[in-house]
């Protein structure tokens, strides 16, 4: 860890402006991310900037009938949110299948979204990782890679967004609300997160002078058929080896609609929008699950230790649509 | 002279300590943060260091730049080969208790690296945390040399080690002609399986500190199994009079065989407590707990025939383990497999192939661990063959004496583990052809293996102390890992002076305290608490004395054997009634404190005429999901035999322990290296597994009995590791029972279990 100075901010104007014209700055705000990382070496703020007290933590109901997720809601407080368990099941599941619970306490949404991949040559820095020191290589791409990415990677980083929450708000399509010195705007989710081409460094959108202040999700949640499942190499408390939230409407049989999206498989959360297109007006049943999921790892590319995945996360899809619609399948 | 082995008539009281679940001593102290363990010491002015480890696996340092390090206000030196004092030369000054044939790693010795995460500074400041800022700034320049890590790569360029470290026999000869054997076998089984590198990963970091009094002499809180190795270490290592040091280990926050050897951290506090003649304390980081011993990658070959009753006729095993270039670590990892089984055709074959790693070091039961799961693996193979119940194969070919010396077993109650075993996990019920049972999209299935550990015994010496309050002070220089040893220790002395365990303090983790040998090998109980019993019997012995001449007195005139020592007082055993209180003989003898020390020796002629061992039958229930690959281990029962249990409570706790690392080691224990990098990647405890609370359910365990008269005065062979010996063939075999699918790579992650069903569609 590299010695830092600290400040605290108590509006969102002083936190961007505290973040302006530095860009050695970050801001903090559970430290569950950040703090490992700086003791990693693997991130190296000049200055951290302390939001946690910004009053950010709250979850509000929008006026088109959604729900507002205040950036430093804890992701815990989030999860067992009452609005949030009934009207987007998914999302609380997906949270309560993360990290531990005494880590949920901590973390709040905006951290969450923002958290950095779980690469073990990210977090070393005895080895090459173009994430943490671009144009140092990739270690992954031709050592351990077990828990890397088979969409979406470069021949520069196969690494993985290792977030559960973030998941399933790209399968709700939510919108992610920031503030910039040059005001406020918003980010549909899809586009919040990037995919790494050859500056795996930036991991988001998000500019490095903005604050997210909140998640906005839309009023559809999905809530009657829809389901977030997490396979890992233990029963808790790991990251995704592949995660999938899967989201239907169903009428007598028929999917109106359909979203899916996959976690631990690509550098963001994999939202495949052709792949719910193929679902729409197809039966709910295990033929048209199976389908879909091979639509969506059609590109798919392992290396030497996580070719697994591809089948893996077939099946997944398959499961996880399959329960979201009620229906015994494999 | 050897004592005649017998169990003595006090341990038979039915008001005895022996046998009784007493909660831990130092239970209290540990719940409350009382217990303070190496990091946790302090002293003032206090200097942290920290250290800097290697990027390569082998080449040499070229340059070293502390420049920027040291322009720190606050920094007050870093250490490097280039500025190190002198140190002992010769390999034997550097060799420790537990250190196998070669030569020892010797930090900062020179610009020689030889392995990945090597510590190649020590960069020591007024703060931890300035010092781990500064030790990102030191730079350091390296020429590397190719390296290999790869056991797959190189499994052909081995070589064949001698009785390399102690504890540790190299294979019988072969009996027979198993390779024949095979080859004519009616049915016969022939697997390959691999173990992944484990690291031990203890709760607690290894960590010293050394307090540095202004007369130059040394206190050194260290993370050990043993205060005494580590105090001779230290003292060759850096030439110093060995009554200057003292070594302190009160509590130690796990070791499983970490602790066994003295690391490099406790080197690094006393160079730079000794040089800067300041107190220090140098803790390793969790990736830095990666930097050295470790449970080595083996790739075994176990090759069994058997006629179509079952008889074994061949067995085959051949293991092929990492060491590292400078020492031959051994675990021999075969010889069990020609013990545990009646053949007469047996071939047992162990080589080393060198890598350029930190030398492996014993984790919880070295060699069994590893070699015998694959034996029990490959015999669940050949039952089912053999359309046989795998109990049923083992009682087949059970044996009463142990094949590879021709001698009994002192006693072997293995038969007893399969039978209440089987009884209480209700393997009667088990429906043999895999993939009988499903409830849903879950595969369930039962499996079962049989695990052995040896029996071993030191020499040790324990000290007594009787005050004329009544209270025993009982000192050895052993250590408590968590297992339970301040309390056994405890109840072994109450128990023969008829104490409450309450009058009874011991003392352990003190290198001034008698001698003991490292904690390890399970042999702890056997030596200490033989040491503690002859101590105590001493101090009996002279109350009795005492009692006898006390003129007038209720046991004036009694011989020894007719005194019981029950609630602090010496009783007539023909007549209760006649009794004295301990206190009452002190005060009438004039005798303000008892004090006797005893060396316990090991019955050798007695031992030497007897194999001796612990055994275990293991049941596992797992759930597997068809679609996800996906495991969940259900139940286990674990029936252990292992003489006498002197505290059911702190046994139960180990064997549990050890079965929540069995599942571990079956599922999710691993260890990756990067060849290219020659470096272990997933150092820290996020991306290492180990089971977690959810992976954990019912584990039930059974002590069965086992009466053992040869072991040792107590009865008692140790508990530390059988538990863990067999626990990953059990649930390997309960997912080849769920799924039909074998799995001999350990662990037993999703993608082969995935894999495994794959190829079993034939898709
Ligand atoms: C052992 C372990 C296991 C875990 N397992 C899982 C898991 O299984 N699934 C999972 O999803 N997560 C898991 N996590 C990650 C955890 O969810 C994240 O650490 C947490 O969500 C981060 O939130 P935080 O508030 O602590 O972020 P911080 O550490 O404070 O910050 C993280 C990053 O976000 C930035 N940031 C924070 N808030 C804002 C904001 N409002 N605007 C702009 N930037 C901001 C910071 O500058 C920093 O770069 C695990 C973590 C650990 C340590």
């Amino acid at each position: 860890m590299r010695a830092f100075t600290y400040s605290r901010a108590d509006t969102v104007e002083d936190a961007v402006r505290a973040l302006a014209g530095n860009p050695d700055a970050r801001f903090v705000a559970g430290g569950t991310n950040l703090l490992d990382l700086m003791k990693a070496d693997a991130m190296r703020p000049a200055h951290l900037v302390d939001i946690s007290r910004l009053p950010l933590d709250r979850i509000e109901e929008t006026e088109d009938g959604g729900l507002r997720l205040g950036a430093l809601a804890r992701n815990a407080d989030t999860a067992w949110d009452e609005r949030v368990r009934s009207r987007y099941p998914m999302l609380s599941k997906a949270i309560l299948a993360g990290a531990s619970a005494q880590l949920r306490n901590m973390a709040t949404n905006g951290g969450n979204l923002l958290q950095r991949t779980r690469c073990y040559y990210f977090y070393d820095s005895g080895t090459p990782c173009n994430k943490r020191e671009p144009g140092s290589g990739c270690g992954a791409l031709t050592g351990v890679n077990r828990i890397h990415a088979i969409l979406g990677a470069s021949e520069h980083c196969i690494a993985v967004h290792p977030s559960d929450l973030c998941v399933a708000l790209a399968a709700l399509e939510a919108t992610v609300r920031v503030t910039g010195p040059r005001g406020e705007r918003t980010i549909p989710f899809a586009e919040f997160h990037r995919l790494p081409g050859d500056t795996p460094h930036i991991d988001t959108t998000l500019g490095a002078d903005e604050i997210v202040t909140a998640i906005d999700l839309p009023a559809r949640g999905f809530a009657e058929h829809s389901t977030y499942l997490k396979v890992r190499d233990r029963a808790s408390y790991a990251f995704a080896l592949v995660s999938v939230a899967a989201a239907l409407e169903i009428e007598g049989g028929t999917i109106r609609a359909a979203r899916l999206a996959l976690g631990g498989v690509a550098h963001k959360p994999w939202r495949d929008t052709e792949a719910e297109a193929m679902l729409v007006g197809k039966p709910a049943e295990a033929a048209s699950f199976a389908a879909a999921a091979q639509a969506v790892l059609r590109g798919a590319k392992g290396h030497a230790h996580n070719a697994f995945k591809i089948p893996l996360a077939e099946r997944a899809i398959v499961r996880a649509l399959s329960e979201a619609a009620g229906v015994q399948t494999p | 002279m050897i004592a005649k082995p017998s169990i003595p008539d006090v341990l038979r009281e039915p008001g005895a300590q022996i046998g009784k679940p007493v909660s831990r001593v130092d239970g209290r102290l540990k719940v409350t943060g009382g217990a303070k363990y190496a990091a946790e010491f302090s002293a003032p002015g206090l200097a942290h260091g920290y250290i800097v480890s290697s990027t390569i696996a082998r080449g040499r340092i070229t340059r070293i730049d502390t420049s920027a390090a040291l322009a720190l206000p606050g920094v007050l030196h870093v250490f490097t080969h280039e500025n190190r004092p002198s140190l002992a030369w010769f390999d034997r000054k550097w060799k420790d208790d537990d250190a196998p044939k070669g030569s020892p790693f010797r930090p900062l010795y020179d610009a020689e690296i030889i392995h990945s995460l090597q510590p190649v500074a020590l960069v020591v400041a007024e703060s931890f945390e300035l010092a781990r800022y500064a030790a990102r700034l030191v730079q350091v320049e390296y020429e590397a040399a190719p390296h290999r890590t790869d056991l797959h790569a190189h499994r052909d360029d081995t070589f064949t080690p001698g009785k390399d470290k102690g504890g540790f026999q190299p294979p019988p000869k072969p009996r027979g002609d198993a390779d024949r054997a095979l080859a004519e076998a009616e049915v016969s089984v022939d697997l390959e399986f691999t173990q992944a590198t484990e690291h031990h990963n203890p709760m607690e970091m290894h960590a010293s500190t050394v307090i540095h009094h202004e007369d130059g002499t040394l206190a050194v809180y260290d993370k050990t199994q043993g205060a005494q190795n580590s105090h001779s270490w230290i003292c060759n290592v850096f030439n110093l009079s060995k009554s200057d040091v003292r070594v302190l280990s009160p509590f130690v926050g796990g070791a499983f065989g970490s602790g066994l050897r003295p690391q490099h951290q406790l080197f690094m506090a006393v160079l730079a407590a000794t040089q800067l003649k300041r107190s220090v304390r140098v803790e390793l980081s969790r990736p830095q707990m990666f930097s050295f011993g470790h449970r080595p990658e083996t790739i075994q070959r176990v090759a069994l025939g058997a006629r179509k009753d079952g008889t074994l006729t061949a067995l085959i095993h051949e293991a092929v383990q990492e060491s590292s270039q400078n020492e031959n670590y051994v675990e021999i990892v075969v010889n069990w497999s020609g013990q545990q089984y009646k053949c007469d055709n047996v071939r047992l074959d162990y080589k080393l192939c060198r890598l350029d790693v930190h030398t492996p070091l014993d984790q919880r039961a070295p060699g069994a661990a590893t070699g015998v799961p694959a034996l029990e693996i490959a015999m669940d193979e050949l039952a089912h063959k053999l359309g046989m119940d795998p109990v049923e194969l083992r009682l087949k070919n059970y044996t009463d004496t142990d094949p590879n010396t021709g001698k009994p077993f002192s006693s072997k109650e293995l038969r007893a583990c399969f039978q209440q075993g089987a009884e209480r996990f209700g393997w009667a019920k088990r429906n043999p052809k895999p993939r009988s049972m499903r409830e849903g999209r879950q595969l369930i299935g039962w499996g079962m293996a049989s695990g052995v550990w040896d029996a071993m015994q030191g020499q040790a010496v324990a000290k007594a102390t009787l005050g004329v309050d009544g209270r025993l002070t009982v000192g050895s220089a052993t250590a408590d890992i968590g297992t339970g040893t301040y309390t056994v220790m405890t109840q072994i002395a109450a128990d023969v002076l008829g104490l409450s365990v309450k009058d009874v303090t011991f003392h352990l983790g003190d290198s001034s305290l008698p001698m003991a040998p490292i904690e390890g090998g399970s042999w702890t109980v056997s030596s200490v608490g033989s040491a503690v019993k002859a101590a105590c019997d001493r101090v009996r012995d002279r109350l009795v004395t005492a009692a006898s001449k006390m003129k007038g007195g209720p046991l004036a005139g009694i011989g020894n054997q007719e005194v019981v020592f029950a609630d602090g007082h010496l009783v007539a055993k023909a007549d209760p009634s006649r009794r004295v209180s301990i206190t009452d003989v002190m005060r009438a003898s004039e005798l303000l404190t008892i004090e006797e020390e005893a060396r316990s020796v090991p019955y050798l002629l007695a031992r030497s005429r007897h194999a001796l061992g612990t055994h275990s039958a293991i049941f596992a229930e797992v759930r597997v999901d068809e679609g996800l690959g996906t495991v969940q281990v259900t139940r286990v029962v674990s029936a252990i035999a292992a003489g006498r249990i002197i505290n059911p409570k702190t046994a139960r706790s180990q064997i549990m322990g050890a079965v929540v690392w069995g599942i571990g080691m079956a599922l999710e224990e691993e260890t990756f290296t990067d060849h290219t990098l020659g470096r272990y990647m997933n150092h820290d405890i996020a991306e290492y597994h180990i089971p977690v609370n959810a992976d954990v359910h019912d584990i039930d365990v059974i002590f069965v009995e086992e009466h053992d008269e040869v072991v040792n005065p107590l009865g008692a062979k140790g508990v530390g590791e059988i538990g863990i010996v067999g626990v990953p063939a059990a649930i390997a075999n309960a997912i080849f029972h769920a799924t039909g699918v074998r799995v001999c790579d350990l662990p037993i992650t999703v993608d082969k279990i995935l894999e495994g069903l794959r190829r079993n569609r034939g898709d």
